[in-house]
């Protein structure tokens, strides 16, 4: 995604997708951003993803789902390389963007987490101006003017659909805003520094139904411009947002589909079970 | 509307289901402790503000005749009903006997307050009770009304002179000896040059001495015995019983602030404490400024950087242990380690010139501030290292996530959060500094020290002299003056002083934080 409109150069037919049911290659090589090949990963010695193999495609959205403590925030954290900082965390398996694998040692880290930003759970803004909370990653890099640092600003609350909410303010601390707005400022504070991944881990489990709805709507907007990969407890907003969806479970990846088929025609007795609500998570 | 049985809420009539002794011991102690916090600092306030009051001056007469004039101070019951005393400052020391007198009750046959009695502040043998009979000034004697004004108005202009010479001292000679010390080997002609200096300043220094020699004044005793005082030597004169009460509240605001504002006289019995209190200010900021960085990078080492292990468990808890050290332990490592050590090894580099009289190599403002700031480097370690464990590992990944790295991470979202707690615990350390006293005796107060640490003349600080302070000035005064009931006054003055001053620097730092928590958004919390 881009502040000068560079828009995505390739679009899925959601047509072909939906035809081949079950599939889980119905993206080609080419359309696929992220690859995860053979990810296990353990905290102290306790496993908490078991040999994953999936691939996330460009500019969709791909739902994970699974019962607490399945590892999905472990997964998605895994994507970003923040676990780097936990020393009791172990790894074995690779992931690629765009081909490249992250675990390079010519990679710099940095670069890479601007390139897949993150959103958490609970809202985390700084404790700063609402302003200075967005212009964060910008100022990092370094070198920007204060014309384009404002531009990119107002662009990037514009797209995170906060502007109008907060234009009078700028000024004022990021702490005094509501949680559903707290969000959707760290989802500004990440597409400031255009990232082509936006990972959002239950971006709206901490929030109230219409903040809720917001985020949504937002994930909607966003889709063409960048890949999204969203983590849930709620089915129903899987369902609602998300192209693809991965069902974990202790650490495995059980099934992994077109979202649609997924819900409707689970290939396994285990996603069905979770998906109709009688395994309780 | 009653609804039986339910108790109206909000109405005062509410009653709090019963809490227990418990939360009645918790006020009672919360009260006490309220309560002796009071009485200090009336105390304080009472005993040390009163004595720039200007004091009716009683003159009683015995029953055989015998005539004291002074301040009643207290009063006493004798043991077994025989009697009362009243204690009385006479003053006068120059008279042979002391400056109190006890007086019994009874034996009192007059007990007035006359108009014309004086007090005089001298210079030598402390305050003067009694009369003016007389002013003899340029040939001309003067007495009565006429000899008080003329008095009055001399005074002044001794005390204009006093100042321009205490000027020309400390501006221009001392900075000019210095400088001669300081550069023997400069050139032949400079020298001269120099010492025809010097030589001009310190003849304007004694024609200033000369205007101020001349005029006496005739005294009278309680006794009726007549002495001459040399006016030159008289600092204020004072009629207490004829002042008018904004008369004495003037006064009393000049007495405080010559107290604030002028260094001590009389083996520090008796003037101000100026010198003390710069000292004591300049000696606090230079701790912070020191103690400041290497608690702040300390705690980052140990919080952010270091491997969280057996080691840095050990390491914090040394640390924590440090803060409980006794100071005067401090003392002796900073005039080991700083004075000696460092001091001596920069003597014998740098200032190889002035030996054997030490530069560096004794205590001063410098080590003394390093000592201070090595006994609170605990407390700023331990209180920064909290306020970074509190920062939510959220803040942290949320600044990782937008591809900070580590350092920036620190700097832009870590530290600034930290910044309220790193002033907790600078606050701590100059609540805890400030009263030091014990190790300053050992590296750098001093007990006289009347040029403060800072002047006009190049490098402006200077980090070798020694310098004076409030703490122990307070020890000196109470302990090592000659007459501590006379001291005592001042002793609770300086004391109210230094709980005002450790006050203030507290309350710019409270307010500090209190600036930095709104700005940062965070909920402000005292
Ligand atoms: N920092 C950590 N240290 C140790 N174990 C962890 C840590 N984070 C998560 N785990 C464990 O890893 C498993 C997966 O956790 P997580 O990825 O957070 O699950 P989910 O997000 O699906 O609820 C859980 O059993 C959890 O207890
Ligand atoms: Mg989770």
């Amino acid at each position: 995604m881009s502040i000068d409109g560079r828009l995505p150069q390739r679009q899925l037919s959601q047509a072909s997708l939906g035809s081949r049911r079950g599939a889980v290659m119905a993206f080609s090589e080419a359309d696929t951003c992220l690859d995860i090949q053979g990810l296990s990963l353990a905290y102290a010695g306790k496993p908490a993803l078991k040999d994953l193999t999936l691939r996330i495609p460009r500019h969709r959205v791909t739902a994970f789902i699974g019962p607490s403590g399945c590892g999905k925030s472990t997964l998605l954290r895994a994507l970003n390389r923040l676990h780097d900082l936990n020393e009791d965390v172990s790894r074995r398996g690779s992931i690629y963007l765009d081909g490249h694998d992250i675990h390079d040692s010519r990679v710099a880290v940095s670069e890479l987490r601007r390139r897949v930003g993150m959103v958490f759970q609970a809202p985390n803004p700084f404790p700063m101006s609402i302003y200075d909370n967005v212009a964060f990653g910008l100022r990092l890099q370094g070198g920007l003017s204060k014309r384009r640092i404002d531009d990119v600003v107002e662009w990037a609350l514009k797209s995170a659909a906060l502007w109008e909410e907060v234009k009078g303010r700028l000024r004022a601390s990021a702490w005094s805003l509501s949680g559903g707005q707290q969000q959707r400022l760290v989802i500004a504070r990440t597409l400031a520094v255009e990232p082509e991944v936006l990972l959002l881990d239950e971006p709206a489990s901490a929030l109230d139904p219409i903040s809720t709805l917001k985020i949504e709507e937002l994930i909607r907007t966003l889709k063409p411009h960048l890949t999204l990969v969203l983590v849930t407890h709620n089915m129903q907003q899987a369902a609602r947002v998300s192209d693809y969806t991965a069902f974990l479970h202790n650490g495995e990846l059980v099934e992994y589909g077109p979202t649609d088929t997924l819900f409707t025609h689970p290939r396994l007795r285990r996603t069905e079970n979770y998906i109709t609500g009688r395994m309780v998570g | 509307m009653k609804i039986p049985g339910h108790t109206a809420v909000g109405s005062k009539t509410l009653r709090r289901p019963h809490e227990g002794p418990w939360a009645w011991l918790a006020a009672a102690s919360v009260a006490l402790s309220v309560l002796m916090l009071g009485a200090l600092i009336v105390l304080l306030s009472v005993k040390g503000l009163a004595n720039f009051w200007p004091s009716t001056l009683h003159e009683v007469i015995l029953d055989d005749g015998d005539t004291v004039i002074g301040v009643p101070f207290e009063q006493r019951t004798l043991p077994g009903g025989e009697g009362v005393e009243r204690r009385y400052w006479i003053a006068n020391r120059d008279d042979g006997g002391g400056i109190w007198r006890w007086l019994s009750v009874p034996r009192l046959a007059s007990d007035q307050t006359p108009d014309d009695l004086v007090v005089l502040e001298r210079r030598h043998w402390g305050t003067f009770f009694g009369r003016l009979v007389a002013v003899r000034l340029e040939g001309e004697r003067l007495t009565g009304e006429a000899a008080w004004l003329a008095m009055e108005q001399r005074l002044k202009e001794l005390d204009a002179l006093r100042q321009a010479r205490q000027q020309l001292t400390r501006d221009d000679i001392l900075p000019l000896i210095r400088r001669m010390e300081r550069e023997p080997s400069s050139s032949e002609t400079q020298h001269r040059l120099d010492d025809r200096q010097l030589q001009a300043l310190q003849a304007r220094a004694k024609e200033l001495r000369r205007l101020q020699q001349g005029g006496v004044l005739v005294l009278e005793n309680s006794q009726g015995q007549r002495q001459e005082q040399p006016l030159e030597e008289v600092l204020d004169a004072w009629r207490p019983n004829a002042m008018a009460w904004y008369e004495k509240l003037g006064h009393w605001g000049g007495e405080l602030w010559q107290f604030l504002s002028e260094g001590p006289r009389d083996a520090n019995t008796a003037g101000g404490v100026w010198p003390a209190i710069f000292g004591t200010i300049l000696m606090v900021l230079l701790m912070s400024v020191l103690v400041t960085p290497f608690g702040v990078l300390a705690a980052v080492y140990l919080n952010e950087v270091a491997h969280q292990g057996r080691l840095t468990r050990l390491v914090r808890i040394g640390v924590r242990n440090l803060a409980g050290v006794p100071s005067i332990v401090y003392g002796v490592f900073g005039l080991g380690v700083f004075v000696y050590g460092i001091g001596g090894s920069i003597d014998r580099w740098f200032f190889d010139s002035s030996l054997p009289s030490p530069t560096f190599g004794t205590g001063g403002l410098l080590w003394a501030s390093l000592t201070l700031a090595l006994l609170t480097l605990p407390v700023v370690i331990v209180a920064t290292e909290e306020g970074l464990s509190r920062i939510p590992l959220h803040q942290r990944e949320g600044a990782l996530a937008l591809g900070a790295t580590r350092f920036e991470t620190l700097t832009r979202v870590v530290l600034p959060m930290a910044m309220p707690a790193m002033l907790t615990g600078l606050i701590l350390a100059v609540a805890r500094a400030a009263g030091e006293v014990a190790p300053l005796m050992l590296v750098g107060v001093a007990k006289l020290a009347p040029q403060v640490p800072v002047d006009g003349e190049f490098p402006f600080l200077h980090l070798e002299r020694k310098f004076m302070h409030l703490g122990y000035h307070i020890y000196d005064a109470a302990f090592h003056s000659s007459d501590v009931q006379a001291a005592m006054p001042l002793v609770y003055a300086t004391a109210l002083l230094l709980v005002v001053v450790i006050l203030v620097l507290n309350l710019t730092a409270i307010f500090m934080r209190h600036y930095l928590r709104k700005r940062h958004g965070a909920p402000v919390r005292r």
